[in-house]
C-alpha cells in the first residue's frame, strides 16, 4: 500500500510578508511544512503504524530550498519523499496539480493521497480537488475524521459551524486534512538524524513534460493590504457609549 | 456578447442573500447572465431571480431525482451546462458550500479558478484576491474559458435590477458511478447561524473567561440578528468550539459589523476579519492594539458594555 501526502513549502504564518514590486515578495522569511499537511501527514503515519504496513512519500512542487520542508516530513516519519523542482515561486494551480499527478504516476500507484485542505500562503482551495480528477479518484476536503475499513473510507467534514457530512468514498480516494483530524507529532533530534539518510528524489519540471504555453492564472501583482488606522474610541458610561455607538452605526456608517 | 453563469444557492425555496450579491457582481459585465438553479430549488426561487438580474434561469434537471448527496454528480451536471450554455465564467459564493462545488466544477472543466475574489474586473481578466493569510492582496489574471471564480460572501452588495429572467429546463447527463456519497449530515450542539456567511457578528475572545459566560454574546447575538464568533484563544481554551473560531486558522468573514469583544487584535485574528466593512472593538485596555485597527472602539468592561447593548437593542426590535 502506499500513501502519498503532498506537502507544501510556505512562509510561516506569523511572518511578514513585505511585497517588493511587481509579483515579487521578501522570501527571506522563515518557511514551514504547511500547517494543514502536517495533519495530512501525522494521518497517513497512523495507517502505516495501525499495522497496514503501508509506504508513506511525501511529494512537494516548488524550489530547491522546499527541500526542507521535505526533510520535517521525513523526520516526523515519512519513507521517502519526492522534489518537482520548479524555478518559480509561482505556478498556477492547474499546472502544480498536474506536476503532482505526473510525479506520483511516476513513482507509483497510490492507494490513498492526502493534502491539507488549503494552501496557507496562496490560498488557492483546490489542488485535491484537481488531482481527484486527474487520478479519477473520489475527494473530500476539511476532513475532520477518518477511518478506513475494507477498502472503504469513512470521513467527517466540516460544512458550517458545528454541522459536518458523514462522507463514505471508495478508494483510491483524495482527502484533504483540516485542523481537528489529529495532533500532529514533533520530531525528536534522533528523527532529525535519521531523516538525514532518507531519500528525497529530485525530478526537474521539465521532465516531466511542457506546460502549455499561457498559463491559466497568471499573477500580476501583489500589494500590502493597508490596517484600517486607529478606531473613534468612546469612554464613559456604557449605556451612554452604547447609545453613541449604535447612533455612529446607524448615521455615520450605515451598517444597521 | 459574453454570457455569466451564476451558481445559485438557495435553502428551503429561498435564494441565499449571498448569492444575491453573486448577481449583482455578474450584472457588472454587459452580457447576458445565466442562473443555474439545481431543481429541487426551482419555482419558488424564479421571482427573486428576475427581480435580482437574471437573464435566464437555468433549471437543471438530473436523470436522479435527488443529487443532493453526490457533490460528484451535481459538480457534473454543472460542468454539463456550463459547456451546453457556452459560458465564459461561472460565479458562485466562496463559503464552505460554494467552494466544495466550484473547485469540483473547475477540476472537471480543467479550467481556471480563483476562490474568495474581492473583486472582479471582466473587461480585462483579471481579479483581486487576498493573500498570506490578509497580510496581501494579489491582482491575477485568468486565461482560456470559462473562468470559475467565487467571491468572498458580502462583498458584492445585492442589486435590484428586473429582468425576464426566460425558464430553460436542462437535462444534465451525468455519470452514474457513486463512488463518494454523503451519508449523513449531522448537527452539532451549538446551533446559531454560521460566521462564515454572515453579515453581523459578535466574538469573544479570552476575557470572556468561560463558555457559561458566552451567554452574554449570544444574547447580544440574538437581537442584533448576528452570528456569534470567537478568537482562538477562547476556542483553545474551550469557551466555544472550533466552528466558530474566526482567524488563520479558523474561518475567513467579511461581514457589514464586526464586534470584537474582549479580543486584543492579533495579525491571526486579524487575518480573518479584516476584510470586515467596519470593526468595532470592545476591550478594557486602551494599549489594546485592535484600537489602532478598527473603526470605533469602546473603552470599558465587556461585561457592562456587552448587556448594556443587549439592552439598547432590545425594545428597538421588541416594535
Ligand atoms: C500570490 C499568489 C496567488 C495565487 N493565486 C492563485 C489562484 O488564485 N489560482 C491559481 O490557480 N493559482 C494561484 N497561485 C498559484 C498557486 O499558489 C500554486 O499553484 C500552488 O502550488 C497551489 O497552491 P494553492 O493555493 O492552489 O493550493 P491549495 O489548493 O490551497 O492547497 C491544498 C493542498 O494541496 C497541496 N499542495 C498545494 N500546493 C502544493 C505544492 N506546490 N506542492 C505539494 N503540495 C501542494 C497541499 O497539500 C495543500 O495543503 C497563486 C500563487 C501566488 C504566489
Ligand atoms: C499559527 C497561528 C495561528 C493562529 N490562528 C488564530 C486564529 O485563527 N484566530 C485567532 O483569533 N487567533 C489565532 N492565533 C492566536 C493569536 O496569535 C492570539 O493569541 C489570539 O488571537 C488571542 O486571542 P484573544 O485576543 O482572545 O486573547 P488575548 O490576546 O489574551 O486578548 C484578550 C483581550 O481582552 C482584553 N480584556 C481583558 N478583560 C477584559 C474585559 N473585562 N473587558 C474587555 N476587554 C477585556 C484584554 O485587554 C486583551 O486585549 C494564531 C496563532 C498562531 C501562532
Amino acid at each position: 500500500m502506499k500513501i502519498y501526502v503532498c506537502v507544501k513549502h510556505v512562509p510561516d504564518t506569523a511572518a511578514n510578508i513585505r511585497p517588493l514590486g511587481g509579483t515579487a515578495f521578501d522570501e527571506t522569511v522563515k518557511f514551514i511544512m504547511n500547517p494543514y499537511d502536517e495533519y495530512a501527514l501525522e494521518q497517513a503515519l497512523r495507517i502505516r503504524e495501525s499495522g497496514s504496513g503501508a509506504e508513506v512519500i511525501a511529494v512537494t512542487v516548488g524550489k530547491e530550498v522546499a527541500t526542507s520542508t521535505l526533510r520535517t516530513a521525513l523526520a516526523m516519519g515519512a519513507d521517502r519523499s519526492i522534489l518537482v523542482k520548479t524555478d518559480a515561486y509561482f505556478t498556477d494551480s492547474v499546472e502544480t496539480g498536474r506536476l503532482l499527478y505526473r510525479a506520483i504516476s511516476l513513482d507509483g500507484f497510490p492507494d490513498l493521497i492526502l493534502t491539507g485542505r488549503q494552501s496557507v500562503d496562496t490560498e488557492g482551495m483546490q489542488i485535491p480537488y484537481r488531482l481527484g480528477v486527474l487520478f479519477d479518484m473520489p475527494v473530500a476536503v476539511n476532513v475532520v475524521t477518518f477511518s478506513m475499513v475494507e477498502g472503504r473510507v469513512t470521513v467527517e467534514r466540516e460544512i458550517e459551524a458545528d454541522v459536518r457530512e458523514v462522507i463514505e468514498m471508495t478508494t483510491p480516494c483524495v482527502v484533504g486534512a483540516a485542523k481537528g483530524l489529529n495532533q500532529p507529532r514533533c520530531p525528536t533530534l534522533p528523527d532529525m538524524m535519521k531523516a538525514k539518510k532518507k531519500e528525497i528524489r529530485v525530478i526537474p519540471q521539465a521532465d516531466l513534460g511542457f506546460p502549455p504555453p499561457i498559463p491559466t492564472v497568471e499573477l500580476l501583482g501583489l500589494q500590502a493590504a493597508p490596517d484600517r488606522g486607529r478606531g473613534t474610541i468612546l469612554e464613559g458610561d456604557p449605556e451612554k457609549m452604547v447609545r453613541e455607538l449604535l447612533r455612529l452605526l446607524r448615521e455615520e456608517a450605515g451598517v444597521l | 456578447m459574453a454570457r455569466i453563469g451564476v451558481l445559485i444557492e438557495a435553502k428551503g425555496g429561498e435564494v441565499k442573500k449571498t448569492t444575491l450579491g453573486a448577481l449583482a457582481a455578474a450584472r457588472r459585465d454587459p452580457g447576458e447572465v445565466y442562473a443555474l438553479l439545481p431543481e429541487p430549488n426551482a419555482e419558488a426561487c424564479h421571482g427573486v431571480l428576475r427581480q435580482y438580474g437574471a437573464d435566464r434561469i437555468v433549471t437543471i434537471r438530473t436523470p436522479e431525482a435527488d443529487i443532493s448527496p453526490f457533490p460528484d454528480v451535481q459538480a457534473a451536471a454543472l460542468a454539463a451546462a456550463i459547456d451546453r450554455f457556452q459560458l465564459d465564467a461561472l460565479l458562485g459564493v466562496s463559503g464552505q458550500a460554494g467552494r466544495d462545488l466550484l473547485a469540483r466544477i473547475a477540476s472537471i472543466a480543467g479550467a481556471p479558478l480563483v476562490l474568495d475574489c474581492l473583486d472582479i474586473d471582466f473587461p480585462s481578466g483579471t481579479v483581486r484576491k487576498s493573500h498570506f493569510s490578509g497580510k496581501t492582496t494579489a491582482t491575477l489574471r485568468l486565461n482560456g474559458r470559462p473562468w470559475i471564480l467565487g467571491i468572498r460572501p458580502n462583498i458584492f452588495p445585492e442589486k435590484i435590477d428586473p429582468r425576464h429572467g426566460d425558464i430553460v429546463l436542462y437535462e444534465a447527463p451525468v455519470p452514474t458511478s457513486k463512488r463518494l456519497v454523503i451519508r449523513e449530515v449531522k448537527q452539532g450542539s451549538s446551533g446559531g447561524p454560521d460566521v462564515s456567511e454572515a453579515e453581523i457578528i459578535i466574538s469573544g475572545g479570552r476575557a470572556v473567561g468561560s463558555a457559561e459566560n458566552f451567554r452574554i454574546l449570544k444574547e447580544c447575538a440574538s437581537v442584533l440578528g448576528a452570528a456569534v464568533g470567537a478568537s482562538r484563544a477562547a476556542v483553545d481554551a474551550g469557551f466555544a468550539s472550533h466552528a466558530l473560531q474566526v482567524g488563520q486558522t479558523g474561518k475567513t468573514v467579511s461581514p457589514r459589523l464586526y464586534i470584537a469583544c474582549g479580543i486584543s487584535g492579533s495579525v491571526q485574528h486579524f487575518a480573518g476579519m479584516k476584510t470586515a466593512k467596519v470593526i468595532v472593538a470592545v476591550n478594557n485596555d486602551l494599549d489594546a492594539p485592535i484600537f489602532q485597527k478598527c473603526d470605533y472602539g469602546l473603552l470599558g468592561d465587556l461585561f457592562e458594555v456587552v448587556p448594556a447593548l443587549t439592552r439598547a437593542l432590545a425594545p428597538a426590535q421588541a416594535k
